[in-house]
């Protein structure tokens, strides 16, 4: 029924889903931290170009769950299989889904020892073996479109948090992933600076990225997201359709979230 | 009473196993910040194994004297039948000793840097030496840097002890000349001069060292 009513409203968007395809395919995932479950079966299937929102209270298993994705955490049981590579024990599979899956940080996490460019450049001339000329040149291309071509020298300490959080994001792109994974991005930002960071997250989305987003910005989640899944404790919740999920949520949970986010 | 001409005579000599000191110390500080990095990397591994051996080392290196080490390897060995020139015991024993000490100091630089840096990498599809020559390293040697300095400071007056191997670095040379001319306070204040001048220059770099990395970024 949720397959249904997922192709229907798929259809209302119908720039860049016309094929959808199935590019992260999660089945029965647990995870434990020793004796405590924090993932208890999920199933989870995102289609190319589409863009998610994770929604769901503190410790609900939301930021575990995307950060199984890209293998920052094993998992316990279960199986994931992001374009078509299943990530299991193999090094080599590890390492393909590593790259093809950019992440963005909460605490952005830039190399303080390195200035934008290099922090951008970094992976594609080390990890991916590209020319370093090319490498720069399609930096600078990011750096436009973040619009920070003239910080490409400073070092991240002298940035805003705003402007770091960009520059991450342009360090994750530049890898040219299939995938790209946010976990709360904007969540450690001053009010004032979390506008722009979305901004670029928005145009990330147009451009036909593929997205998981963990976040507590219900507005985004309404304008950008193809669909919204709330978590909790450890399940998913709920799922569908932001304007349906997010208006009129069949889950009480859910329903009591939103309330608290909303006042908050 | 004192008579400090005397030692002019003998400066030029003074000079040349000023040199062999100062070589002494840079040849053992490589080996010692070579070794030291393997060994600090050896116990943060997540191979219990590793860290272990690692843990073994610093054991039986920290907790015996370094004396006890040199004589062990330059009068020790070539009863097993490895004969090494005084330099070279000197540099292996001396090099040995501090990679155990330097180890310690890159071990708490590297896990100083956050947890985030090392997901941040590994997120870039970075591999364990990627991560770790681009990323971990580079910043855990800034935060090294002053106790790094430290050692080789005292890497310096440690090598001194190489003079009970019959080397003709700057302790013994003094010796020598203080005995055969009955000068000590002459011979010895002019070698603790030697000596000071050489921490000094040691110091003065790394501080230029240290204010070049506090302006620039971090």
């Amino acid at each position: 029924m949720v397959k249904e009513l997922e192709v229907e409203l798929e259809m209302q968007r119908p720039d860049i889903h016309e094929v959808s395809e199935p590019i992260i395919q999660v089945r029965n995932l647990e995870k434990c931290f020793g004796d405590l479950q924090v993932l208890k079966g999920i199933n989870l299937t995102v289609n190319k170009g589409e863009v998610v929102a994770l929604l769901g209270s503190s410790g609900s298993g939301k930021s575990t769950l995307l950060r199984c994705l890209n293998h920052l955490e094993t998992i316990t049981s279960g199986e994931i299989t992001i374009d078509n590579i299943e990530l299991n024990h193999s090094k080599k599979n590890i390492s393909i889904i590593k790259r093809e899956v950019g992440m963005v940080f909460q605490q952005f996490n830039l190399f303080p020892h390195m200035t934008v460019l290099e922090n951008i450049v970094v992976g594609p001339i080390f990890v991916l073996k590209e020319d370093r000329k090319k490498a720069e040149a399609e930096a600078m291309i990011l750096l436009e479109k973040i619009g920070l071509t003239e910080k490409k020298d400073y070092y991240p300490k002298k940035l805003s948090g705003g402007q770091q959080q960009r520059v991450a994001i342009a360090r994750a792109l530049a890898m040219k992933p299939k995938v790209m994974l946010f976990d709360e991005p904007t969540s450690s930002l001053d009010p004032e600076l979390v506008g722009e960071v979305l901004n670029v997250m928005k145009q990330v989305a147009a451009a036909g990225m593929t997205m998981i987003v963990v976040t507590h910005e219900i507005s985004f989640a309404k304008e950008v997201a193809d669909r919204v899944i709330f978590m909790s404790d450890g399940k998913v919740e709920e799922e569908g359709h932001p304007n349906q999920v997010l208006v009129n949520p069949k889950s009480s949970k859910l329903a009591s979230f939103l309330r608290i986010v909303k006042s908050e | 009473m004192l008579d400090f001409g005397l030692v002019t005579n003998y400066l030029p000599y003074m000079v040349d196993a000023t040199w062999i000191t100062l070589m002494l110390t840079l040849y053992s500080t490589v080996i010692g910040l070579t070794l030291g990095l393997v060994v600090a990397l050896m116990k943060i591994s997540k191979f219990k194994v590793l860290s272990l051996i690692a843990d073994f080392y610093l054991w039986i290196i920290r907790g015996t004297p370094m004396l006890v080490q040199l004589f062990l390897v330059y009068f020790g060995l070539p009863q097993l039948g490895i004969e090494l020139s005084p330099f070279v015991s000197a540099v292996i024993a001396l090099g040995i000793n501090a990679a155990a000490y330097i180890a310690e100091i890159y071990r708490s630089g590297i896990i100083s840097i956050s947890k985030g840096q090392m997901e941040a990498a590994e997120s870039l599809g970075m591999g364990y030496f990627l991560k770790m020559r681009k990323v971990v390293l580079p910043q855990a040697l800034r935060v090294s840097i002053p106790s790094l300095g430290n050692q080789a400071i005292m890497m310096l007056k440690d090598s001194s002890l190489a003079s009970l191997v019959t080397i003709s670095e700057l302790l013994m040379v003094s010796q020598r000349y203080a005995a055969t001319n009955y000068a000590f306070i002459e011979f010895y204040l002019v070698a603790a001069g030697f000596y000071l001048a050489l921490t000094s220059v040691f110091t003065f770099i790394l501080n230029r060292v240290e204010r070049r990395i506090s302006v620039s970024e971090l």
